[in-house]
């Protein structure tokens, strides 16, 4: 089997429009959540986010562009270009027909479709823009992004909800694994950050009015955010022999489904995964010394996430750091699992530990090292990446600093 | 019986798939066989029907300002929400 390693990272999200910049806040403990601005938010209960503030889509991109690109289109066109410059491919030839793009989303263009059911339903109009469609879906940034690039291989759209990204990179990660690819472009967006996205959420009563605290006693639930982030993952030899940087090595990945329930997480299903990832990665337990949390900041998930952690790990689940950096740029839902990579990243190539922020009081039930609200120092050889969404569909990453 | 309590246990009732004969007052949601998501189901009849905004998280039932520990409870809580937010 083949070696896989990163050699590009990009991103967009609360916290930064670029890679070093989110690095940097993650570092700081930076809080990217604020109040949300768009039409209607005075009509939300829920009137916080990791929202995405001054974008600035016109000055990025052109009439015709922008007639295209809906918001979550836009975020990965942008992250994109960040992580292929930096990995310096240019897909031409042989690469790019062994070369694709495999991404996360789960609302897709979700802002098109409120603009436009505003449009039809609210306004009464009956003609809407002839892209609609096309804006907005799923596999609109996919396709993009692979246009942009020349990308010809293997590519398509992944939706399981908070865990798309996971299950997204997973896949482009074993197509290079088994030799299927030479290079893939990975990752996710999402833009929920609208009317319409929020008030779903908010029916679901589990959203936090004031902030995302996990692991914290007083959690009082989730926090959404948008964004994307885009990694360049590449066979080893290739880029090993074009003297590429490579900012980490992917080395497992597993995915479970609890099988139980559309909303309650499970232990099992979640421990499972966490296992499964070392199994392929063919690591031991006590190899791993930073977990990137799902955390979303529930009652549930995170006491049901320690349990699992520990269930997976054994006595060596005392001596790991876990953290959520949901707590710094929000939860982006079919994005999230791409930007957390990064929190990984920088441990295994930086040192650096990414914190839990607005961390208040000690829970029991999530008695770990969640890293609390300042960034620590250390050495880790194997980092994990959680990912638990709704409907039970799980999917861990596994990662080792690059040798 | 009052409007109100009539209205909630039809609302329960539906939730649990009983009789509204077969839910008693003193009986917790638990006890119904009401789950997480049937809670949440149920809260949101009851905004509908009343008119009323429930201050509801379901990160933290018990810290709720609305008392959801039996039929009764879930009553006497309407009623209250009623008069303050329909005055």
């Amino acid at each position: 089997m083949k070696r896989v390693v990163i050699t590009g990272a990009g991103t967009v999200n609360a916290l930064g429009l670029d890679v070093p910049t989110t690095l940097a806040a993650m570092a700081e403990g930076k809080n990217g959540v604020s109040d949300l601005e768009f039409r209607d938010v005075d009509r939300l209960a829920i009137k916080i986010g990791g929202q995405i503030h001054g974008w600035n889509a016109e000055g990025r991109f052109n009439r015709q562009q922008m007639a295209l690109y809906d918001r979550f289109t836009q975020f990965t066109l942008v992250a994109a270009e960040e992580a292929i410059r930096q990995s310096g491919l240019e897909f031409i030839g042989d690469l790019a027909t062994r070369s694709g793009v495999i991404l996360g989303t789960s609302g897709g263009g979700l802002t098109t479709q409120d603009d436009n059911y505003r449009v039809v339903y609210e306004e009464g109009k009956n003609r809407v823009h002839p892209f609609v469609v096309p804006k907005l879906m799923n596999n609109a940034a996919c396709s993009h992004v692979s246009m942009a690039y020349n990308l010809k291989g293997p590519s398509f759209t992944v939706a399981t909800a908070c865990a798309s990204s996971n299950h997204a990179m997973g896949q482009a990660f074993n197509m290079i694994r088994c030799g299927m690819s030479t290079a893939m472009v990975t990752g996710g967006s999402e833009s929920m950050l609208c009317f319409g996205g929020v008030k779903a959420w908010e029916g679901l009563r589990v959203m936090s009015k004031d902030a995302c605290r996990p692991f914290s006693m007083n959690r009082n639930g989730m926090v959404q955010g948008e964004g994307a982030a885009v990694f360049v993952f590449e066979e080893y030899e290739h880029a090993k022999k074009r003297g590429a940087e490579i900012l980490a090595e992917v080395i497992g990945f597993a995915m479970t489904s609890d099988a139980s329930d559309i909303v309650m997480p499970s232990k099992q299903g979640a421990a499972r995964a966490i296992s499964g990832a070392l199994n392929d990665a063919q690591v031991d337990a006590s190899a791993v010394g930073y977990i990137n949390a799902h955390g979303t900041g529930t009652a549930a998930n995170d006491k049901t996430e320690c349990a699992a952690v520990a269930d997976a790990l054994g006595a060596h689940a005392d001596n790991i750091m876990i953290s959520s950096t949901k707590s710094m740029h929000g939860h982006l839902i079919g994005g999230t699992g791409a930007v957390e990579l990064l929190a990984c990243i920088m441990a295994l190539r930086d040192g650096i530990i990414a914190p839990t922020i607005n961390y208040e009081e000690p829970d029991p039930e999530c008695a770990l090292d969640v890293v609390p609200n300042v960034a620590r120092e250390a050495q880790v050889e194997v980092a994990l990446s959680n990912a638990f969404a709704f409907g039970g569909l799980n999917a861990v990453l596994a990662l080792k600093k690059a040798s | 019986m009052s409007d109100v309590k009539e209205k909630i246990i039809e609302i329960i009732a539906e939730q649990a798939v009983l009789d509204p004969s077969d839910v008693s007052m003193d009986q917790s949601l638990e006890a119904l066989g009401i789950d997480s998501l049937g809670l949440v189901e149920s809260i949101f009849a009851i905004e509908e029907t009343f008119d009323i905004s429930v201050p509801f998280n379901a990160n933290e039932p018990e810290q709720s300002e609305f008392d959801i520990s039996s039929v009764s409870a879930i009553v006497k809580a309407v009623e209250a929400l009623i008069a303050d937010q329909k005055s």
